[in-house]
């Protein structure tokens, strides 16, 4: 009976114990990427890695300013397109919570985050690239925005829902209407919510690199024509990944470096404000 | 006799009522006027949140558009064929079919004990002050970029497996039929283990919140009986077990979906070999590598048919995924983030 007793003894610290190991398996990439990254990375970064040009293949030195203005650029069409659609689509959710249409969206949200990013860069080739002829920032940034519609809207539509109840009520009992409500009363309550959502999907679309890879295509040039093949760090890390020079590898980490601390960063500050609530 | 003072009453009322008012047929056309704006707000949310329904519907559409010549010429045989000949322009997904399930099942078969094991300590024997941070740790990894994934897999860990692991792993398994081959670093195993790490996070996060979602009173109920923490771990793992099993779907669906870290250390050679040192090739990282090389329409076709598959299956899949757990943690009535 004692023997039993202390073999469940046993069987319970054994157990609680695989469970803290496999706590630090999981954690112990993270911390070896960021050292890796770090390592690697920090011997390319200098001013001149911000502001020069990248130099013809061979010669060393030479910077990704043209890939920094091409994401930022591809970022910013992906707003323009999401964040409206995004933010009307999770206030539609918001109010009409038990309809049928609000369910289906609500679904279909979900699925659409699902779906490989590869394939809505296959979508935004066929929808925009073919009609077009020739790859062009447009059809990157509708790519990524599609990535982040769905982001933008469910978080949209969790922090309109976190608003208490008696704001809506304590405004109609004054007599505004509905929508006044929601647009100048209930969101700008949600806003902080609302703008953590929307830098947490754009740091989504950031790292994005598939679906850009023949829509945006990348280019080693300056160029900022909406029309025109544009260039993005995700694309020039993997071109500069599988270059055969050295000194683009090492470019390759630098911009990989100067990724992630810009993802993580976003991230890091959208746990710390959504953990307050 | 009460009652018929009652209704003069509300009559009286009725008419002080008009008189200030208007008319129940005014009253009507002066709420409407004021309901213009909500009418017209509602409908313009109405119409964005109908824009995601139509934007799914026309990706599925406009896929199959593309996919249709080559649909048409193989037919069912595109997933029979081993065949990826761009010269003679045959073409059958087969070996990257094979590769992405391959890749996908076994990083599902490594990650799903690990995030158990994660999902349980975070949410069972975790002091409330570590929990939020360990969460946080584990969900950064989820942040980062595939790219880097890549990076790390290609700089780092291929060739660690190439140097260390896997002449390691020959000699002592050699026999045995995963072991076998001469070991690239580039190839299945490294596709496997980034594709574990990457995993990893939505798996543990979502079974974390299933199991938070278990009432105490289960948990009350086992440590009242006398069992171990363990034992009652047991008990709430096997009220739980939908749930996690919806987690590993999602999980599943990532890894099938996932794009530049595969492509980046799996090798890109379209084979089929059980063995985890040969390399393989997935179906996103055909269509990453060769979109863009694809000269002719047919070739391109067969790539958007591909892309199409991916499409319908991570649909599927994410559909039953999200399904099982909406209804589980709809049982226990707790609202829980996915």
């Amino acid at each position: 009976m004692i023997s039993y007793y202390k073999w469940r003894q046993f069987k319970n610290r054994t157990m609680i114990a695989l469970c803290f190991i496999s706590v630090l398996i999981a954690i112990l990439p993270l911390f070896l990427i960021l050292a890796y990254t770090i390592s690697k990375g920090i011997s390319a970064i200098s001013l001149d890695f911000f502001i020069k040009m990248p130099k013809p293949p061979g010669e060393s030195g030479g910077g990704i300013a043209n890939a920094l203005i091409g994401t930022g650029i591809l970022l910013g069409l992906g707003s323009i397109v999401s964040l409206p659609a995004g933010i009307l689509s999770g206030i539609y959710l918001s109010e009409n919570r038990n309809s049928i249409l609000a369910s289906v969206v609500r679904f279909l949200t979900e699925v659409l985050n699902g779906i490989p990013s590869i394939v809505v860069g296959v979508f935004a080739y066929v929808l925009i690239v073919v009609p077009m002829h020739r790859f062009s920032a447009i059809a990157g940034g509708f790519a990524l925005a599609i990535l982040m519609l769905p982001i933008v809207t469910r978080t949209t539509e969790e922090m309109l829902n976190l608003v208490p109840y008696s704001f809506r009520e304590a405004s109609l009992a004054l007599g505004i209407p509905k929508w006044k409500t929601t647009l100048f009363i209930i969101f700008p309550t949600a806003l902080k919510g609302v703008f953590t959502g929307i830098l947490l999907s754009i740091a989504r679309a950031a790292g994005e690199t598939a679906p850009l890879l023949f829509t945006s295509l990348g280019n080693r040039f300056w160029s900022t024509q909406l029309d025109q093949p544009i260039a993005s760090l995700t694309v020039l890390i993997f071109d500069y990944a599988k270059a055969p020079f050295d000194d683009w590898n090492r470019q390759a980490w630098g911009a990989a470096l100067v990724l992630v601390v810009i993802i993580l960063f976003i991230n890091i500050i959208f746990r710390l404000i959504s953990r307050k609530k | 006799m009460a009652k018929i003072q009652e209704l003069n009453h509300q009559k009286e009322n009725r008419e002080i009522l008009t008189s200030t008012f208007g008319s129940v047929e005014q009253q009507n056309k002066i709420r409407k006027s004021r309901n213009i704006g909500d009418f017209i707000f509602n409908n313009i949310t109405k119409i964005f949140a109908f824009l995601i329904v139509l934007l799914v519907i026309m990706m599925a559409l406009m896929m199959y558009q593309q996919a249709v010549p080559s649909i048409q010429k193989f037919g069912w045989g595109f997933l029979t064929s081993l065949d990826w000949d761009p010269v003679q322009e045959n073409f059958g997904a087969l070996p990257f079919i094979f590769g992405t399930l391959y890749s996908s099942l076994l990083a599902i078969l490594i990650a799903l004990p690990l995030s158990i094991g994660v999902a349980i300590f975070l949410s069972e024997f975790t002091p409330k002050w570590l929990e939020g941070p360990l969460s946080m740790l584990v969900e950064l990894l989820a942040a980062i970029p595939s790219i880097v994934y890549g990076l790390f897999g290609m700089f780092v860990i291929a060739p660690w497996l190439r140097r260390d692991i896997e002449p390691f792993l020959g000699e002592k398994l050699g026999a045995v039929f995963l072991f076998k081959g001469p070991p690239y670093g580039l190839g299945m195993l490294a596709a496997v283990l980034i594709l574990t790490i990457m995993i990893l996070p939505i798996i543990t996060s979502i079974s974390r919140d299933v199991l938070k979602a278990i009432p105490d009173t289960q948990r009350e109920a086992s440590y009242a009986l006398g069992a171990t923490k363990w034992e009652t771990v047991k008990i709430i793992l096997s009220s739980g077990r939908t749930g996690i099993l919806g987690a590993a779907l999602l999980g599943l669906g990532r890894a099938i979906g996932e794009t530049m870290a595969v492509t980046m250390v799996i090798g890109n050679h379209p084979q089929i070999s059980f063995s985890l040192f040969a390399p393989g090739y997935t179906m996103p990282s055909v269509i990453a590598n060769e979109f863009t090389e694809a000269t002719s329409d047919l070739y391109l076709s067969a790539l958007i048919e591909i892309a199409f598959l991916l499409f319908i299956i991570t649909i599927i899949l994410n559909s039953i995924a999200r399904l099982i757990v909406w209804s589980i943690t709809r049982k226990y009535s707790k609202g829980v983030e996915v």
